[in-house]
């Protein structure tokens, strides 16, 4: 059984049992943000924020998300690098040789994947410096502005609201959000393939809900920050 | 017709290789692809060179001898076709055509555009087969099988094995053609008995034989010649994961 993770597909295995349990998160985050939108008086999303810091299940599956971000990119680049060293082949009188590009019968993001989690990866620390360590280890005077709920309750509605007035900022996290949609409008779909959880018939009906999940999480996460900072200047 | 073709030359697989240019002036529309490599190799005989050396043998589509990259293509334009179906109808006058062999690191040169396939051999060594009685044709109706799977299996079981998957994949994986492999058994109560080994030795053999893991890009699918659907790799993947898990919880095996 060793072997198994060592193997070609036990590796591709591995991708997708950590791409199928971080995509579970995302759908809960984005629950979580979706209370920005609703209440603009921000007592409902500083609730859900101190109920998501502070629930014991959530403390459970915080380091097993962490272990899952790990696991997702330590494999994917020892895939990527194993599968860059079988593509360019060192043919004698050939200085260097790229596959040819096969465009016409592939999409874009399914050859890029691995680009497109870099950018998600490099968003991904942006976004935890600016919210996850604020909140949880730095702190911030926004954090600490008065709500109308208890005083416990951090003002995580203020901090949000107020980096999302920054047009920049706000273009990080379009930007994020969109490499997300379009790792997501392949990964769906390959998580199941990956898994054996797909013929031809439900390849059809997979590949329709990796759109649907791929638009409803990246569009919604770009939606967020643009409609506050839309907000801000209206 | 008049082509200008930009053929890879390699004398052996050690040996440095290049594009040579060709002028072929007499080329016509009704040969196959290969007719007209023929008369270029006559042409070069007749001025005393050495004839570009290339694999083929049924020229009908079935054996999966023949085999090279058409301008980027595996087996060229054209859908479901291998490189003997194609027709120099696809191109025009004054076109030019470059013919390399396919590139993997599993499959060496061994001349011009013949490459080695012999790592598909060792692949099928390593669990391609099934055990049975041997002596006469069992009675046909023994074993009843939905006609539905039998389909599915004879699909996977037109693998003529000529590598366009290899050429094809982005990272030289070889996943569609075991994934044809183990489908053809996988469906069928004959290849139930070594089911467990099958996949997982198979792709054992095929990972150490240097070809590269799937990423679901779908490009092999898209260029085969035969049209054999990717969903046998997820049958493949779905056998693997069930072996593994075997030699995980089964005392045996």
């Amino acid at each position: 059984m060793s072997n198994f993770f060592v193997s070609s597909i036990g590796k591709k295995f591995v991708m997708s049992v950590t791409g199928m349990f971080l995509i579970l998160f995302l759908i809960v985050h984005l629950t979580v943000n979706s209370m920005i939108i609703i209440d603009d008086t921000g007592a409902l999303f500083n609730k859900a924020a101190h109920f998501m810091a502070t629930n014991p299940i959530i403390k459970i599956i915080e380091p097993i998300l962490a272990i899952g971000v790990i696991l997702h990119i330590l494999f994917a680049s020892l895939i990527t690098l194993q599968n860059q060293l079988k593509r360019d082949i060192n043919y004698p009188g050939l200085r260097r040789y790229k596959k040819y590009d096969t465009c016409a019968s592939t999409n874009w993001q399914s050859r890029n994947m691995y680009i497109l989690g870099t950018v998600i990866l490099t968003f991904l620390v942006i976004h935890l410096i600016n919210f996850f360590w604020k909140i949880r280890y730095t702190g911030s005077p926004l954090l600490e502005q008065p709500t109308i709920l208890s005083s416990e309750i951090k003002n995580v509605y203020a901090l949000v609201t107020t980096r999302f007035t920054t047009w920049w900022y706000v273009l990080i996290y379009v930007i994020g959000a969109v490499a997300l949609g379009l790792h997501l409008y392949h990964g769906v779909w390959s998580a199941f393939q990956t898994l054996g959880w797909s013929n031809r018939k439900w390849r059809k009906i997979l590949n329709v809900i990796g759109v649907i999940i791929s638009v409803i999480l990246g569009g919604g996460f770009a939606f967020i920050p643009l409609f506050v900072f839309i907000k801000s200047i209206i | 017709m008049k082509l200008t073709l930009k053929i890879w030359r390699q004398n052996s697989p050690k040996e440095k290789g290049a594009f040579k240019t060709y002028i072929l002036d007499d080329a016509s529309q009704d040969m196959t692809f290969l007719e007209m490599l023929d008369a270029l190799n006559e042409k070069l005989i007749a001025e005393n060179e050495d004839p570009v050396a290339f694999d083929h043998d049924c020229r009908e589509g079935i054996c999966g001898s023949c085999g090279m990259i058409i301008n980027g293509r595996p087996h060229g334009p054209g859908k479901e076709i291998t490189t003997c179906q194609l027709n120099m109808k696809a191109f025009k006058d004054g076109d030019t055509i470059v013919i390399e062999p396919w590139r993997a690191k599993p499959f060496p040169v061994i001349k011009d555009l013949i490459v080695d396939r012999s790592a598909f051999d060792k692949i099928m060594e390593a669990g391609g087969f099934i055990n049975t009685d041997v002596g006469s044709a069992p009675e046909a109706n023994t074993y009843p099988i939905k006609t539905h799977k039998a389909e599915e299996a004879f699909e996977a079981a037109s693998c003529i094995g000529c590598g366009a998957c290899v050429a094809a994949c982005k990272n030289s994986s070889a996943m569609l053609f075991v994934a044809a492999k183990v489908s053809q058994y996988a469906l069928l109560p004959q290849g139930k008995v070594e089911s467990l080994q099958r996949a997982w030795n198979m792709i054992m053999k095929m990972d150490e034989l240097g070809f590269g893991s799937c990423t679901n890009t779908g490009a092999c699918e898209a260029e085969c010649p035969k049209g054999i659907s990717l969903a046998h790799i997820a049958r493949l993947n779905n056998e693997f994961i069930k072996s593994g898990f075997n030699k995980l919880f089964a005392d045996k095996h």
